[in-house]
């Protein structure tokens, strides 16, 4: 006699930015499922017009990152089985953004905090001359190496209260970003970028309570950056220098 | 809403107060286990320089540290942003400094 294959019941957002409800789809079980499988599986096999992101499937390119049983997570390195609570899973967009249609989240005010926050390497030299050398165990490469493997999948983002409670704060995705260019000898928009991230929305709107820490898929610390941004800051207003 | 700027002044105003907290908490021991009544107190204090500078950075280091932190939770809680935001930071300063400033001014002068 064969053995019936085990159902996992799916909980799936649906809906627009006026608003949706939860569907719920019974999704075949299958050893060593990603969270991003059973999706995939709702979408080819029950509802062809669920609209949801994705690209690499391997962890590198971050745009698979939804709620999954209330928790902001990678859905492409997510284990059904680490997740799911007596057979059951909730998906639901990102929060702290706004949705665009089911599961997928619009990023925009994400991607423009990081501009906001002067996120972006301005290089000193041109191609044209010698690259810089950069010692790699200086306490700034180290610092900025231990912030270095963002791949922005926003998880950190919609995982802060801080966020949630004050839509003005950059965020720690934008403020590790700006941690690990500060620290960077090549950069040269270290002081524009202190004024940036030291600002209204800035790094003094952290209450460390490490929400981004504890969800960020690649083990990074971005309240620890925003720590070092804080006493950067603090050092230059000391100094008269921001 | 919290710039480097309030959030160095509450970090500067928190270092004031920390040893200021454990000289008043020991200040209170004293005079609850000595047996000091209000008279022996106010025998101490008046026209006393020490106890009113004590107080009275005690005092403005509440007003600095507390404003903020409301000011963080006001913010958060309650929607508060923009003008509305500094003007209640502003007079919750005010307000503390007057208050604890009169409470000094009546055991000091």
């Amino acid at each position: 006699m064969q053995k019936e294959t085990p159902l996992l019941e799916v909980a799936i957002w649906r809906g627009s930015p006026t608003g949706g409800a939860f569907t719920t789809y019974s999704v075949p079980r299958q050893d060593s499922q990603t969270v991003l499988d059973v999706v995939s599986w709702v979408q080819r096999n029950r509802a062809p017009d669920l609209a949801y992101r994705f690209a690499c499937r391997v962890g590198m390119c971050g745009s698979c990152a939804m709620t999954v049983n209330g928790r902001p997570r990678w859905t492409c390195r997510t284990h059904v089985e680490k997740v799911a609570n007596a057979g059951r899973l909730e998906i639901a967009p990102l929060r702290n953004l706004p949705v665009v249609r089911d599961l997928v989240a619009d990023l925009d005010p994400f991607f423009d905090k990081w501009q906001t926050a002067e996120a972006r390497f301005a290089p000193t030299r041109t191609r044209a001359e010698e690259p810089e050398r950069i010692v790699p165990d200086s306490p700034e490469r180290s610092a900025a190496n231990a912030a270095i493997e963002c791949i922005n999948c926003a998880v950190c983002y919609a995982a802060c209260d801080a966020v949630a409670l004050n839509p003005a704060y950059l965020g720690p995705a934008a403020l590790n970003r700006a941690w690990t260019l500060q620290n960077d000898s090549r950069d040269g928009a270290r002081a524009e970028r202190l004024k940036a991230v030291a600002g209204d929305g800035g790094c003094g709107n952290c209450h460390s309570q490490q929400g981004c820490a504890a969800h960020c898929p690649n083990g990074l610390n971005p309240t620890a950056s925003i720590a070092g941004l804080k006493r950067m800051a603090a050092r230059a207003l000391l100094k008269g220098r921001l | 809403m919290l710039s480097a700027r309030l959030y160095l002044a509450q970090r500067i105003s928190a270092l004031v107060m920390a040893p200021l907290v454990l000289g008043h908490l020991a200040v209170t021991i004293v005079a609850v286990r000595g047996g000091l009544d209000a008279a022996e107190i106010l025998g101490r204090t008046r026209g006393s320089l020490l106890w009113g500078g004590f107080y009275g950075l005690f005092v403005l280091a509440v007003s600095v540290h507390a404003a903020i932190g409301l000011r963080a939770i006001v913010a958060e809680h309650l929607g508060l942003r923009g003008r509305g935001l500094d003007i209640f930071t502003w007079a919750t300063m005010a307000g503390l400094l007057l208050t604890g400033g009169r409470a000094v001014a009546a055991v000091v002068l």
